[in-house]
């Protein structure tokens, strides 16, 4: 079973999807297998190590908080671009540094920094556990190091690690 | 599928502009900080306005549009937010990796280094028994 579907939750996703979007017509149907288990094979031959999740109920607390999050510096960030001279805005890099070494949780972490205005990802570190990020409006350093560490760096902790 | 527009109710016609209003203004807003903007490492934030509540304006107004007007159901526009809000951080990643390598390596004055550690690594000289 494994050797066909090597990532049944992947696999299962992506037919649902495809599904979704195009119909459920027998030709899609068939089409939507074959997607599906086409890319589960494809990743399973690139080697690539499935992750388990310890913690369901930390992946909604962090959806909702990045939504949040998304929803605050989406305004933030439109006020600076229009009023940005005025507002005396500062951006520039910054050092953070990062607890965590599970590959799925940092690439959330990154996917999260980037998607939100403000913040992007920029370069990390393994051996030294630091992460160097840009931040559109740096006057306050210790906002972003406690958003990062407290906010998504925990529940990330929670979720993989 | 159609929606009556003529019976379509006045309340909802609001709610949805609304949100295509605040959707469309903020992917504006984005394009006008790309324009605007002089770094490129300030122009790598503006793109994700569009991509994050500009889309998920759009999105969301056009949800309500069809939860009203009846019948469709509404999957479409969450995947349509979520990978648009997934996806495109990919690319802005790659584009600020590429730039901070460029500036690395031609000694760009404010560029951060990649960490004190792996630069002492570096400036040391192998030893012998390492080099064979």
């Amino acid at each position: 079973m494994s050797r066909i579907f090597p990532y049944p939750v992947m696999t299962l996703g992506l037919f649902v999807m495809w599904i979704a979007l195009a119909g459920a017509t027998p030709g899609h149907t068939v089409l939507a297998l074959i997607v599906s288990t086409g890319s589960a094979l494809t990743l399973k031959a690139l080697g690539e190590k499935s992750t388990r999740v310890k913690r369901v109920g930390a992946i909604v607390t962090l959806a909702r908080v990045v939504f949040v999050d998304i929803l605050r510096s989406n305004y933030d960030v439109a006020r600076l671009i229009l009023f940005g001279k005025r507002l005396d805005r500062k951006s520039g890099f910054m050092t953070v540094p990062i607890r965590l070494k599970n590959p799925s949780s940092l690439a959330v972490l990154s996917i999260v920094l980037t998607s939100t205005p403000g913040t992007a990802w920029l370069d990390y570190n393994a051996a030294q556990g630091t992460l160097i990020i840009h931040v559109f409006d740096l006057k306050d350093e210790s906002h972003w190091l406690d958003l990062i560490s407290n906010r998504y760096e925990r529940l990330l902790l929670e979720i993989f690690e | 599928m159609t929606v009556d527009l003529v019976e379509y109710p006045l309340w909802a016609a609001i709610l949805v502009s609304s949100f295509l209003v605040i959707g469309s203004l903020l992917t504006l807003i984005g394009a006008i900080g790309i324009v605007r903007l002089k770094s490129f490492y300030d122009r790598i934030h503006a793109p994700t306005l569009a991509t994050s509540w500009g889309t998920g304006g759009m999105a969301v107004g056009s949800m309500i549009f069809f939860l009203v007007g009846g019948g469709r159901p509404l999957v479409h526009e969450l995947l349509l937010a979520a990978f648009v809000t997934i996806t495109t951080p990919v690319t802005l990643m790659m584009l600020g990796r590429a730039a901070i390598y460029r500036d690395r390596s031609s000694a760009r004055p404010g560029i951060p280094p990649l960490g004190r550690r792996v630069e002492l690594n570096l400036s040391e000289k192998p030893s012998e028994g390492e080099l064979s």
